[in-house]
């Protein structure tokens, strides 16, 4: 055989080769693809999975869900503890006032408890004067009494003024005269700038059992660090009032019943004897 | 639970009955009650006392003598004493303070005030 004719059987056998080799990197050429393709769809299938869980589409509706409501429970919580920050305060504002109401309640007891603990008439003034400095911090006071026969208000006891210096009232006269005649009491409308004015005091209040008077209390100075009433005073004033008015007057019916029954005993005496 | 002893010295008995009164809403007091400066001497020449109070103006000794006197005792040099009175000018609280007062309280009657002074100076 020439080297001719052995030339195209040897390129044949090789262009079968180039072909053979072409087939095998076409197969391994698409199984690559199908490699990729597979890869590719998994790649999707995570990233969707990704989507899915960094909060887009229905889950994260939920989600906005829960904590909107449990945004709404940490409203109503701190609505709550507002409300009981608010009961705590009024708590407290009323244990204040109770403590003051208990000891006002305290010291009129012992106000009361001393006015009761004597039948003598001096002694029942002097523990009127007493209460009115320590427990309503008065300077310059004054007790007038009615002379029923005559009508009018004579001072019978005084503190920082003597009992002559002020005048007596005819009932229904003046400020003073008006509050015993309707048993009303009468306080300054302003403190400041005052001076003593015997027609015009700081304070009066009638001393009425029931609705009868029988005297009254007037207050023309307070004491420098008493610079205005607290609401207990008016409640004090009041209450101290009626106390002082029964001991006033059973002092008084004592007195004269003590004189009656001596002047009694003397004449017993003198036609006994 | 300790017993401390509290003097006080006041010449109007309304006056010394709501002071009494006040202080017996603190627990573990005993009170002895004096009326007028020489009769507060007295009791405390016979007993040691924790805390005492004392008013101004009372007749035979007033309470600032009273006062002087009780700091010039060594076993009283620094035993509270507390003021209550109706004086209630700047100056005569600096005065009440200069002899030995350890607290001012003025009238009428604070009882929440007795009480918190009371407490704070016997620190109970």
């Amino acid at each position: 055989m020439t080297d001719h004719e052995k030339d195209p059987q040897n390129r044949a056998e090789e262009f079968l080769q180039v072909f053979k080799k072409g087939a095998e990197f076409t197969h391994d050429l698409l199984k690559e693809n199908e490699r990729l393709r597979y890869q590719n769809l998994e790649i999707e299938q995570q990233l969707k999975n990704l989507h899915e869980s960094a909060g887009t589409g229905a889950p994260s509706e939920a989600l906005l869900k829960k904590i909107a409501k449990l945004e709404d429970e940490k409203q109503e919580i701190l609505g709550r503890i507002r409300h009981v920050e608010a009961e705590n305060i009024d708590f407290a504002n009323r244990y204040v006032e109770i403590e003051n109401e208990n000891n006002m309640l305290a010291n009129l007891y012992i106000a009361s408890y001393q006015l009761h603990s004597t039948l003598d008439f001096k002694e029942v003034l002097q523990v009127i004067l007493e209460i009115v400095i320590n427990l309503i911090g008065a300077e310059e006071f004054s007790v007038l009494l009615l002379d029923e026969k005559t009508n009018r208000l004579q001072a019978v006891a005084s503190e920082g003024l003597e009992n002559n210096e002020i005048p007596s009232f005819e009932l229904g006269e003046g400020i003073i005269g008006r509050m015993a005649k309707t048993g009303e009491n009468y306080f300054i409308e302003e403190l400041e700038g005052y001076e003593r004015d015997f027609h015009h005091p700081v304070v009066c209040i009638p001393l009425k059992i029931k609705e009868h008077v029988i005297g009254v209390i007037v207050i023309y100075k307070l004491l420098v660090q008493k610079e205005r009433f607290n609401d207990v005073d008016y409640e004090l004033f009041t209450l101290l009032a009626g106390h002082a008015a029964t001991a006033v007057f059973s002092a008084k019916l004592y007195t004269e019943s003590e004189r009656k029954l001596n002047t009694i005993q003397g004449f017993i005496d003198l036609m006994t004897k | 639970m300790s017993t401390y002893n509290v003097l006080v010295v006041e010449d109007s008995p309304t006056m010394r009955q709501l002071i009494v009164f006040a202080l017996k809403r603190v627990r573990g007091l005993n009170i002895v009650e004096a009326n007028d400066g020489v009769d507060g001497l007295k009791k405390i020449s016979t007993e040691k006392f924790d805390l005492i109070l004392t008013d101004i103006n009372m007749p035979i000794m007033d309470g600032l003598k009273l006062v002087s006197l009780v700091r010039n005792d060594p076993n009283y040099k620094n035993v509270p004493i507390v003021i209550i009175t109706t004086e209630g000018a700047n100056e005569d609280k600096e005065r009440a303070m200069a002899i030995g007062a350890n607290d001012y309280i003025t009238k009428p009657i604070q009882t929440i005030k007795i009480i918190e002074v009371a407490r704070r100076l016997l620190n109970i």
